[in-house]
């Protein structure tokens, strides 16, 4: 079963990496663009059959490892 | 004295912090990563800067978790003496030893450069030498240096004086200038600056010694 796991700064958390980006594609002309925000995909392959123990044992990969409550939030979902 | 400094791949500041503690009178010794117990005896854990495998997921998420991390959290528990420094701070922020967390630098850049450091409070084994509000420089070199935590965490790290180094000219935009911080029983310090390389006789600044002398001191009075 293949898992991704999205990892976003918290909302109220300046992302500077974001910034630099909306920097960078106003320059280029996209003026259009009001925020950015830059996260990470992780996408893992897990041994196991039921979708709902995969993806609580992947919120438990979460909380322990992948993301840092106090500066993420982050969305696991089946793919 | 005796102080164990945790060496993890991509380690970088581990042999300039053993010279240090050597400097200052302690014995010091290494510890892989990999160990699952401390040795015995040991009156400190050091926690060196670098960039623990590599700064792989988020600074020190994966040194948060390496075999010999549940000794460390154990050794704190029992109230055991500990400092992280630069890539040491972030790990013990990571483990939860410390509130709080660091981020990439408002500016974007890596930072190398001398910095103003006050001193906040000398109630604490690492500062008790200093003079309160006491200016020193210490050298940054950092590119995730910004301290950031929940209101509630800040005020009560202000309130009780745990926000132990703060900078005089924010380098980086961690919250209310904050450098370094203590743990609730003073007993763990985590700071970005990094007081090993302003210590020893070939060092043009020195004044990172203190912090090492004040840490034997508080040993020697017991």
């Amino acid at each position: 079963m293949k898992v991704r796991v999205h990892i976003m700064p918290k909302t109220d958390l300046l992302d500077p990496q974001g910034e630099a980006i909306n920097t960078a594609l106003m320059n280029l002309g996209f003026s259009e663009v009001l925020n950015v925000r830059q996260g990470k995909v992780i996408d893992l392959e897990i041994a196991e059959g039921d979708k709902e123990l995969a993806i609580s044992r992947v919120n438990a990969m979460c909380k322990k490892l992948l993301a840092n409550s106090i500066i993420e939030n982050y969305n696991v979902d089946l793919i | 004295m005796r102080v164990g400094v945790i060496v993890f791949p991509g380690s970088n500041c581990d042999r300039d912090l053993n010279t240090g503690f050597g400097d200052t009178n302690f014995t010091s010794e290494f510890i892989w990563h990999k160990n699952e117990e401390l040795p015995a005896g040991l009156d400190v854990i050091a926690i060196p800067g670098g960039f623990s495998f590599g700064d792989y997921l988020r600074c020190g998420a994966i040194a948060a978790n390496s075999p010999i991390t549940s000794a460390v959290i154990k050794f704190a528990k029992k109230g055991g003496y500990i400092i992280g420094i630069c890539n040491g701070f972030q790990i013990l922020c990571e483990t939860g030893l410390l509130p709080g967390a660091l981020v990439r630098n408002v500016g974007m850049k890596f930072i190398c450069r001398q910095e103003e450091i006050s001193v906040e409070s000398t109630n604490s084994p690492f500062t008790k030498k200093f003079k309160l509000a006491q200016k020193i420089f210490l050298p940054i070199a950092h590119h995730d240096g910004n301290y950031i935590a929940n209101q509630e965490t800040i005020s009560e790290l202000e309130s009780e004086e745990r926000a132990v180094f703060k900078y005089k000219n924010n380098p980086n935009g961690s919250v209310n200038n904050i450098a370094g911080i203590l743990s609730k029983n003073r007993r763990i310090l985590g700071m970005m600056p990094h007081p090993e390389r302003a210590v020893s006789d070939f060092h043009t600044n020195q004044q990172g010694r203190i912090i090492f002398e004040s840490l034997f001191e508080s040993f020697s009075t017991y």
